[in-house]
Order: structure tokens, then sequence, then C-alpha cells
């Protein structure tokens, strides 16, 4: 392997490429030509290193040293200190508030320390268009262990023993589901990878096909061994090109390498994967919703008896998961249960990756171990709240999860307390709010979403989602009353106690969570007082295109 | 042009019978239209080559927010209208580009330019407010860098 | 194997694989519903069936969902209640309140279930759909903004006919079932058999009304007015006026046509015996040549339709004979005009048909043989039960009277025209002595009745062995019809009905029409077949009078000119 003496890594995940990473790079490498420097230094693409707000961004090694904001004036100053005479340029540098001066490895960051990578461990560090830098970070061992050592049921038992649970919602323990898949009877299998990632303010899934595409192809090709599929299925969001071209490529490099296809990696096991896109609904995410979209239909979710495990898609057992779960499969392979269990909380083992939104400085992406505190995420990693405003509230789980106050920062994010308290992990969305937003004219923008997915299936969703959406409407221009508000429970219950899927369950959450959280704020729009101004003079139903 | 459905045909044979195949043909379809839509010729095709009805294409066509029936600007503009790019000012761009377009969240500006659309969250919340035009993204907006972007697109289309 | 479990604390067995809905029918607790149909697939979307399963975080729908052992089963609780209200109130929001106004008024199940659930009003935001209605054909008027969207139309359309013009399009409050690109019906291959209005819960698809039509003509004193039966109508009629299904009401079916005024009643059978002499005829002439194998009966103009969309190459092994209602009214204002003595200007012919497709039919261009429309406005049963109530007719009051004759006298034959199967049996009746110039000795071809999808049947017919085929429902017609194309028919000959069970399952016929219904007026069909004294076509006297005088012979030039058609090649 040739060696270079300095490596620079370009983040090119969605974010940055939508600052100009490219044009970036091009700078750069024109710079390098100029000097002669290109065989002694190598310019990689690599994918997102989490600190979407700072973008777009470089981290140049051995040193480790991370500048941020980059302009294409920029890479003249970066090429002839740092790599030519090996100065550090201190006004690029991400660590701004180093008042000594000194540089910081990148690790070293508050934005960095608290994290602990596991599933985004490539991410930001390998080039993810080449098999090569997976394989050289250790990937697809995990696989050859599996196929080497492990019965499938014993694959299944360490995923169960490591406690890991579906990363897309629900919490389902991923073992259990991959156990009644195995179980059930039909030929071929499949094994799908959900990535039809919608619920607002997430792009995980996003970052991690982007950023680490063959570990997700890795997770796919030891699940199905695990279940006995044949056939993998990668169902990434329509609007997410970028994940379908580095997916599709990923898939035929896996394919002339003889990690799928017949006999994978030699052994007597087949498996291949296609990728389909999506097409724009949110409802898509549902397991059932999403094997419709497969067939050709309207993504519209089943009526569940029968499971896909036993009657998934054209019939078959099918078995769904989260990019996320599946990412975290080579892992707990590779280094046992025992070590999976020791990161994250008892009931909620492993670690989790979240987007940071909204209202905070460091927005982004963070892969932190369960349990963290929503204020260690919040102060610590995600420098806290812009603009000298005061924390309000942050939705957690995304649009369907729930909202949490000030009194709740010290909670663990962790599947159980954040359920406890109406609220769930969910997506792994974190929006952050501040004291400038009124509860009623948020949840106004919250049940939007929702009548603007629900898919139409079934009477509770469809006409329910917008007529709470009109209430709501209603309080946030100030003609609300007594009625309405029982009519608002009433309706929240009866869409939570019969909607066909968990879209039309949850939309009613984002309001009965204001309510719980924020009465007092509620019940000042009663008579006529929003306390943050918002609302009122017309502007009530602003969401009204 | 007689030639075209031909090779239009020939080209989603591909897709017949792969799981996904008939979005994907969709895709594919409303991706070589001019005005970024499925005509109803396309509908036909599809329901032909996969064997189904074509109200039933129609009803698949209609169910998804990416594909169109009618037809739009060459340049599709989408505004993310949910939570995390809402709090960071989402409608003031929203507002602003429709101020600007002289249109209506759903509508296509005369010269046939530029569809609006407001969409649900587009995946790129960390660079809120974000826009997409086609497959590009636009984050970290403030309205006043719309019109030297808008202007970008037009003198591209003059080019 | 049977299985245990409680409804409402109550102990009720039912067999394995049933549904929570069938274990509270057999435990006697009615569970309101809108988009289940037991004629079709459970779609679980309306979610008005909702009940407190044991074991289950959230309500679930008793239709969908799976009876199991021990399990307990609430379904009036509080939380049932306010579930089932909510619901109902939010459809009752996007619904139009002009009941009034609505068809399907005090026979809409929407409006029954509000009553039932003590509803008269709905608090939430009311909704209006903005789609226009669909008045393009002569038989069907399509009312999207009555949607509830239970799909049971699409079903009707995709799965019990396969057909597809009907599909649930957009989403969110948008959805609403549509055709491709809204376009309406009249241009697109629907086939008009009105088997979605048949399933339709509210009034978002209705019939056609062509009642003052009638009316107006039985007031004018210048028009004799002529009203012709279909069979399928005294087998169906009585079920309008509350009667149990599968009453035969041939009399007072009679009696009321003479009480609203029409100056002649005469019956469809007559006719039909008269196809049954053509067709068979044409059969066997098609048999000695060898040419257009299998001959298929047309009786149906649905089933017309859609051969004409669908196999357009195919139509020459369509029987040129045209319906037996339009050959009543082809030979009411010829043959009948000339006997009379009526100017055939002045005679106005209604038919009762049990069918939305007829409308379109009588209107078919080819239909004018008279020089006049053969006839001039078609009815279904449910538009004649209407003018009967208008009238003031009381059913219970009304005697038993005959049909006038000629063109009202028939035979078992054409009796049994209204049932799947009963074309073919009859044509086999006659073909059969026609050939062999013996006596048939049993005259029931029952491997042609029943529902069953698909059936066949070999006759030895003196030398020469045939075989028939019977498919209804558009769904298995086209399977016999994909036969024909690739050249793999086994059969001599096939009938086809457009309608599940024939036309006593027909669109226009009294909703509901269940499977369970249609097989009690197939029942009712045979027993007023056997009741008649002739059962053979070729025994109706009429009939042979009509060829002494009229016609001739069969398929003879006037036959030609007047009782055979010819199809349209028509798109896709």
């Amino acid at each position: 392997m040739k060696y270079y003496r300095a490596h620079v890594l370009i983040c090119s995940g969605s974010n940055c490429a939508i600052k100009g990473c490219q044009t970036i790079k091009d700078a750069l490498v024109a710079v390098l030509n100029k000097h002669e420097l290109q065989s002694e230094i190598k310019v990689v693409d690599t994918g997102c290193l989490g600190w979407c707000e700072q973008g777009p961004s470089m981290v140049i090694y051995p040193e480790g040293v991370m500048y941020s904001r980059l302009k294409n004036s920029d890479m003249d100053e970066i090429v002839t200190e740092h790599l030519l005479k090996g100065r550090f340029v201190h006004r690029l540098m991400t660590q701004s508030t180093d008042t000594l001066g000194l540089a910081s490895p990148l690790n070293m960051t508050p934005f960095f320390q608290k994290q602990r990578r596991v599933v985004l461990k490539n991410c930001g560090l390998i080039n993810p268009e080449r098999l090569e830098d997976y394989i050289h970070a250790g990937g697809y061992t995990a696989l050859a262990t599996a196929l080497d050592k492990y019965a499938p049921e014993e694959i299944i038992a360490m995923v169960l023993d490591a406690g890991l649970r579906g990363r897309g919602g629900a919490g389902f323990l991923t073992g259990k589901k991959w156990s009644y898949t195995k179980a059930a009877l039909g030929e071929p299998k499949y094994l799908i990878c959900n990535a039809d990632e919608g619920e607002p303010g997430t792009f995980k899934d996003r970052l991690i096909l982007e950023g680490d595409p063959h570990l997700i192809v890795e997770g796919m090709a030891i699940a199905a061994y695990a279940i006995g599929a044949s056939k993998g299925i990668i169902y990434v969001r329509g609007e997410y090109d970028l994940s379908i071209k580095r997916m599709e490529q990923a898939v035929l490099q896996a394919r002339e390498n003889g990690i799928l296809g017949e006999g994978v990696l030699g052994s007597g096991f087949n498996f291949d994967i296609e990728v389909c896109a999506g097409a724009g609904a949110y409802v898509c995410g549902e397991e059932t919703a999403l094997i419709e979209s497969i067939e050709g239909n309207r993504g519209e979710p089943r009526f569940k008896p029968p499971y896909p495990a036993e009657k998934g898609l054209w019939g078959l057992p099918t078995c769904v998961n989260n990019v996320e779960t599946l990412a975290n499969i080579p892992a707990i392979i590779e280094n046992s249960p025992t070590w999976y269990r020791s990161l994250g909380t008892e009931n909620s083992p492993g670690t989790k990756v979240f987007t940071l939104t909204g209202n905070i400085t460091n927005s982004g992406l963070i892969e932190v171990p369960m349990g963290i505190t929503l204020r260690e995420i919040i102060y610590d990693i995600g420098g806290g709240i812009p603009q000298g405003r005061r924390f309000k509230m942050a939705q957690t789980g995304g649009t369907s999860g729930g909202c949490l106050a000030e009194e709740h920062l010290d909670l663990p994010m962790d599947y159980d307390s954040l359920a406890s308290h109406g609220s769930s992990l969910g997506s792994g969305a974190l929006l952050i709010m501040d004291d400038s937003h009124c509860i009623l004219d948020l949840t106004h923008c919250f049940l939007k979403f929702f009548v603007h997915e629900s898919c139409g299936k079934c009477t509770p969703c469809r006409e329910g989602t917008p007529a709470l959406y009109k209430l709501i409407g209603k309080m946030t221009a100030g003609q609300g009353n007594q009625d309405d508000l029982e009519l608002i429970h009433r309706l929240a219950r009866t869409m939570q106690d019969s909607s066909l899927c968990a879209l039309g369950q949850t939309a009613p959450v984002p309001v009965l969570s204001a309510f719980r959280h924020f009465w007092p704020e509620v019940e000042a729009h009663m008579t006529g007082n929003c306390l943050a101004h918002k609302c009122f003079s017309g502007r009530g139903s602003k969401h009204d295109h | 042009m007689i030639e075209a459905p031909n090779k239009r045909s020939a080209q989603i044979d591909v897709f017949v019978g792969q799981p996904g195949g008939m979005l994907k043909a969709l895709h594919a379809l409303q991706s070589q239209s001019e005005a970024n839509f499925l005509s109803p010729a396309d509908i036909k095709l599809v329901a032909s080559k996969f064997g189904v009805p074509v109200a039933k294409v129609w009803g698949t066509v209609t169910f998804y927010s990416l594909f169109a029936t009618t037809p739009r600007g060459r340049h599709i503009i989408r505004v993310c209208e949910n939570a995390p790019c809402h709090v960071v000012g989402a409608s003031d761009i929203l507002a602003a580009l429709e101020q600007h377009l002289k249109i209506r969240a759903g509508g296509t500006t005369t010269d046939g330019l530029f569809t609006l659309e407001a969409t649900s969250c587009l995946g790129v919340c960390g660079v809120a407010p974000a826009i997409m035009i086609d497959s590009t993204v636009y984050g970290n907006l403030t309205k006043e860098q719309l019109p030297a972007l808008l202007a970008e697109y037009r003198q591209e289309a003059q080019a | 194997m049977t299985i245990e479990l409680t409804i409402n604390e109550r102990i009720v067995c039912v067999a394995e694989g049933s549904t929570v809905l069938d274990a509270c029918a057999k435990a006697g607790v009615k569970i309101p519903t809108l988009c289940y149909h037991p004629d079709q697939q459970i779609k679980a979307n309306c979610r008005i069936c909702l009940v407190e399963v044991s074991g289950q975080r959230s309500l679930q729908p008793a239709c969908a969902y799976p009876a199991q052992s021990g399990m307990a089963v609430y379904t009036s609780t509080p939380r049932v209640r306010e579930a089932r209200k909510t619901i109902l109130e939010l459809m009752l929001a996007s619904h139009p309140r002009a009941c009034l106004e609505c068809p399907r008024n005090l026979k809409c199940e929407l409006q029954l279930l509000a009553n039932e659930l003590n509803i008269s009003e709905s608090p939430f935001p009311r909704y209006e759909r903005q789609v226009p209605a669909d008045l393009s054909t002569p038989s069907l008027k399509r009312v999207p903004e009555k949607c509830i969207n239970c799909r049971r139309c699409v079903h009707a359309c995709l799965v019990t006919q396969g057909i597809g013009i009907l599909y649930t399009s957009e989403r969110g409050q948008e959805t609403v079932v549509q055709t491709v690109g809204r376009e309406p019906l009249g241009d697109l291959s629907c086939v008009l058999c009105g088997q979605c209005l048949q399933v339709c819960p509210v009034g978002a698809i209705t019939e056609i009304d062509d009642t003052d039509k009638v009316w107006a003509a039985l007031a004018d004193p210048k028009k004799h007015t002529l009203v012709q039966v279909a069979p399928a109508i005294r087998v169906a009629l009585g079920e309008e006026f509350g009667q149990d299904p599968g009453g035969i009401v041939t009399g007072k079916l009679v009696s009321a046509l003479r009480m609203l005024g029409f100056d002649k009643v005469f019956d469809t059978d007559f006719t039909a015996d008269l196809t049954i002499i053509e067709e068979g005829h044409e059969f066997l002439e098609r048999l000695k040549e060898g040419e257009s194998l299998p001959l298929i009966t047309s009786c149906s103009p649905g089933w017309i339709k859609f051969a004409e969309h669908n196999f357009p190459n195919l139509l020459r092994h369509l029987s040129t004979c045209k319906s037996p209602q339009q050959m009543f009214g082809a030979l009411a204002k010829t043959y009948y005009a000339q006997s009379s003595g009526h100017n055939p200007r002045d005679i106005y012919v209604v038919s009762v048909m049990p069918c939305t497709a007829k409308k379109f039919e009588a209107r078919r261009p080819e239909m004018q043989d008279s020089v006049y429309p053969d006839v001039d406005v078609v009815l279904t049963t449910r538009e004649l039960a209407r003018m009967l109530k208008q009238a003031g007719i009381v059913w219970e009051a009304l005697a038993e009277e005959a049909f006038d004759t000629p063109l009202g006298i028939s035979t078992g034959a054409g009796v049994i025209f209204g049932a799947t199967g009963g074309v073919m049996e009859a044509a086999l009746r006659t073909v059969y002595e026609v050939v062999t110039g013996e006596e048939l000795g049993r005259l029931d071809f029952t491997a042609v009745r029943g529902m069953e999808g698909i059936k066949e049947a070999d006759i030895e017919v003196g030398k020469q062995a045939i075989r028939v085929g019977v498919a209804h429902g558009l769904q298995n017609a086209r399977l016999l019809m994909e036969q024909v194309e690739r050249g793999e028919s086994p059969y001599h000959f096939i009938e086809i009905m457009c309608c599940p069970g024939g036309c006593i399952g027909g669109g226009g016929q009294p909703i509901p029409t269940t499977n369970a219904i249609r097989q009690k007026r197939i029942a009712a069909t045979y027993l007023a077949d056997e009741s008649m004294v002739l059962r053979k076509s070729h025994q109706n006297p009429a009939v042979t009078t009509l060829y002494e005088e009229f016609l001739k012979r069969p398929l003879g030039l006037r036959s030609h000119e007047l009782l055979h058609t010819h199809y349209t090649p028509r798109t896709k």
C-alpha cells in the first residue's frame, strides 16, 4: 500500500454536501497540485463527522485536527501552513474555545468526548465508496466469524443476550423478531432493511448509509444468515439520492467480491440484496406499509395479525429491521454480547444515535451510550441553547414522540425512562426548542405533519388527524373553548385506541404531551393569552397553505 | 417522437417482477419527463407492463408525494415545513419564496421554471432551515439568500 | 376444532378460524360494521366494529381479529361506545348532510348506524371533499363526496369483477375512491354492471333514476304503454317490501304493474324462450360448420361491453342474438304493433330489469331496428319498488294476476334465464330435442347450476358429445375468455353472465344482494321453473305462433333484421 504522510478527510455527508464540500475538495486538490503534494497527501471523501453545524469541515491526520466552516479561499492557508509548515491554522479550528491556542485532538473536543461510536465508528474515517477501506477498518470479519464459527441459532442467541432492541422506534427485542421469522414456514424468506427514515428531525440512517454502507451490507448478511433469509431488500427513502447511490454501489462491490450472492464468503450460505427507493410517504416506515410499497401498492399498513414474520412480502416470512439496528450487529458478533451489555443500561443496552436539531449550538449527528441524560446531550455535546435563550422543551423520538420540559433534563435517555414520561426514544430525533416558542403553535406544526402523512386508510386517522389539527388551530387563533378541549381529549383517546397503525395512534401524542407538561400555557390561550406571543393576531392559521 | 414510447417501454421492462419495481419504473418515467410528472400514457404503460389495472397505478401514484400527475416546473423547490425547520424559521423561508416566485405552495411559476412544494422533513435538519431544489439541498438558509440562489437557476435556464 | 371464548362474559363456542365478529354473531350480539362485507376480503379500515379484547392494549376490529380460545371480548364498554361514537361522528363530519336528497335515504348504512348509536350531528369541523359527481353514463351516478372510503366498491370492481375501474386514490383526508385520472365512467371500460353500487353502504354510487320518464309516459293518453319484466324480478321484488329473500312474487308483480297504469303487462320470459330458439339454431349451425366455436351467449349487457373492451378480437364468438329485453322491444314495435293495430310511434316500452347495464344497452344505436328505440326506458327492480310506493300500492293487499297475452306467455326455460347456468340449461333442453327428435328424460342439468364460479358439463346430443361451460362474475368470464384467446377452450358453447349468480344478483336488484341472498333467489328461480306446465322454450305456443305469423323461421330474414345484432370493438 502506498504511504502518504498525511490524510485529509473531507466530510461528504449530505449535510456537508449541501454546504459545498465538493467545491472545497476541488479547491484543495488544486492547491495540492500546485505545490506538487499529490503523492504525499491523500484527500479522502468520507462519511458524516456528525458536527453538521460546523460544516463544511475536514480532519487532517495524523494530528486529528478538525477545520470547520471552510471556504474555498481557506485552502491555500491550510496547505501552506498546516501541510507544508506543520503549523495549525487556529482561526479555522473547530475547537474555537481553546484559549491556549493549543491543538486539541478531535476526540478531545466536548462534541466528541462524551460520544461512544459503535455504529458510527467508521463514519468520517473511511471512504465509504471503497470496499477496501471498510475491510481495512476491520469490516466483514464479523460476517466471516458468524459464518465460520456460529450456527444461525447461536447468532440469534447472541443478539438476544446482547439485549439489542429495535432502533426504529418500537424497541422490540431484535433477537426475538429474528427467531419468529426463523421459525416461520415458507421459502424464500426476506430480510428487509428499513431505511425509509422520515420522522421529522431524523437523519441518522441517511448518514449511516452514506458514511458506512458496507456496515449495513454486513449487518444484513449476518441477520439473513441467522433467520435463513436468502433475499435482502433495502428500502431507502426516495429523497435520499446519495444514500441510494452509495448502497447500490456497496451492494455491487460486495457482489463482485463474493460477499453477496451464491456462497457468501465461500460458505454454503446464499444471500443477495436489492436496493429499492421509496417515493415520498412517511407511513412507509411502518413495516407492513413498507412491504405494500415494495409490492408496488399504496403504502398502507396491513392489519396485524398475521405479522410479517409469518406473512410478509408476497405472503412470505419477512423480517424488517431498522438501519441502526442492523448496524449494531457486526459489533455484537465481533466483541461479544457481554461487551455490548457493558454499554448503556440494563434494559436498554448499547449506544443510541441521536440527531440534534432545533435551537441548539451544535446541531448534528451523535452516538452516545444509552442512559446518558438529556442535560449532558444538550449542554455538553450540543453546546447549549444559542442566542442566550432558555431551554423550553425537547421533543424526543420525532414528531410522534413526546415533549419533555425543563424538569426532565436529568432523565436518562433510554426506552423505558422516556416511555414512563409519555415520550419515546423513537427514531433518535432530538428537537430542542427555546423559550421563544409557543407550545400550541408547535403542536399545530407537529399535527400538520400527520395531516400530510396520514395514509387515509382507517377512519380515526384519516378524519381524526385533520380534525385535531383544526381544533388546535382554533385554539391558536384564540377561538378555543371548553367544549373544544373536551372534544380534543375524546378525539385523542379514540385515535390512540382505534387507529390501524402507529401513525394514527401516536398522532395525538404531541397534543397530550403539551397538555400534560405545559398545561398553564395551553390554558392561557383560552383566556386570550399566548405567553410566547406567537399566536392570535391572525397568525394562528399560518400553517394553512 | 414515434419511437419514444417503445424506448420508454423497453426501459421499464427490467423493473417488472423486481421488488419495488413499480416504484422504480415510475421514478424512471417521471425523471425523463420534461414537465416533471407522470402522464396518463406513462400510467397506462406501467399498468400494462405490470399487469395491473390503470386505476390501481393511479391510486399508487397519487399516494406518494414524489410523484405528480399534472405538469410541474423544470425545477422542484421543496420546503420542509416540519418542526425542526419551523423552530428556526422555515415559515419565513416559505413565505419569502412564495412572495419572490409569486406563487403559493403547490403552484408553478408562469415561466414554467419552478414548482414550489411544501413537504415533510427532508432529513437534513442538521442544517435547518433547508430547502431542496431537485436533488440538491440548501441548508442554513436565510430569506436574504434566496434571490441569488434562484437567480443561478434562472441564468442556467437562459444559457 | 371448536374454541371457547367469552363475549361480554357469556361463553360461546365457534369453529377455529372464526373471527371475533363471527363469535359475536353466534352470541347474539350485533356489532356495527361498514367496510365489512360477507362476500369480500376483510379490510378492517372503517374501525366501527372495534371491541375490547383481553390482553390487547388498543381496541381491535371484530371483523378481522381472530377468535382465540380463552379470549374475553367486551363489545359495549364505555371505551368501545366512545370510540364508535367518535369514529361515526368523524365520518359524518365529511359526509354531506342532505339525507333527504339522497336515493339511499332511510336505506343508508351510515344513517342507520347513526340512528342506532343515537347520533344526530357531528361536533367535528366539517370537511367537504371537492370532487365533482359523475353523471356520464345512462346507468350509474357517482357522487364521490359521499364516499366513506370503506372500499367495498373497490373490491367489487377489482376482485369480484376483475376490472379495476375504481381504486383508492390520493391520501390523507383527500383519500377517495376514484377512476384513473378522475375520468368519467363513460369514457372508461366500465361495464356498468353496478356491482359497486350493490355493495356501497351509502349513496356514493346509485343508479340513474328514470322513474319520472315512466310517470310521464303513463300519464300521456297518446302512449300505449307496455311493460316487460325480466325473470329475475319475480324472485327479488318482495325484498323491497320487507319479504324474506327467496319468495316468488310473480302474481303480485303483475297486478302491481297494472295498478300503476300500464296498458299491457308482458314477460321478458317470452323473448327468453325466443332467444333459445334463435341461439339454439345459431349454435347448431356453427357446430355443423365448425366455425367460431365456442359460441358464447349474449344476454348480459355488462358481459357484452366487457367483451367489446377486453376481447375485441373474439367478438365473432358471441351469439349475434340480441338480449331478450331488446328482442322484446323490437317485436313490440313491429309484430305486436301490427297485430294489435297500434302505431309503433305511440308504443312506449318500459323494461323492469335487475340490471343497470340494461339502461346502457337500450341506448345502443344498433338497438333501433324497429326505426324507434326498441326499448324506451329501463327501470331497475329498486326503481320499480320506488314507483309502487309512490303510487301508494300496498304490497300485502295485492292480488295475484297473470301476464297479458301473447307476449306474456312463457315456459320454465325462460324463467331460469335469471340464474347462472339457466340460459345454458334452457338451450340444452331445446337443442337436445331439436337435434335428436327425442323427448328429454331429465330436464334438470344440475351440473350448470349453483354459485361455483366456473361450471361445465358434457352432454351427448345424438352422436355428438358437446361440452359446455358456464361462468358468472367477470373475473371468471375472463378466465374462460383467455382460454379462447389461447385457442385452448375445451367448450362448444359457453354461457357468461356478468354478475355473480347471474341476473338475480344484478346491480339493479334490491340492496343488499349478498351471495347468501343470491342463493335464495336462485332456489326460488328453479322452484318457479318446476311449477310451470311448459318447461322447454320450443314448447312455447306463442313463440310457435310468432314464427308462423311473422318470423317464418329461426335465423330467417326477419329474425336477422329484428332479433340479431353486431358488436363494436372498444378500447380498454
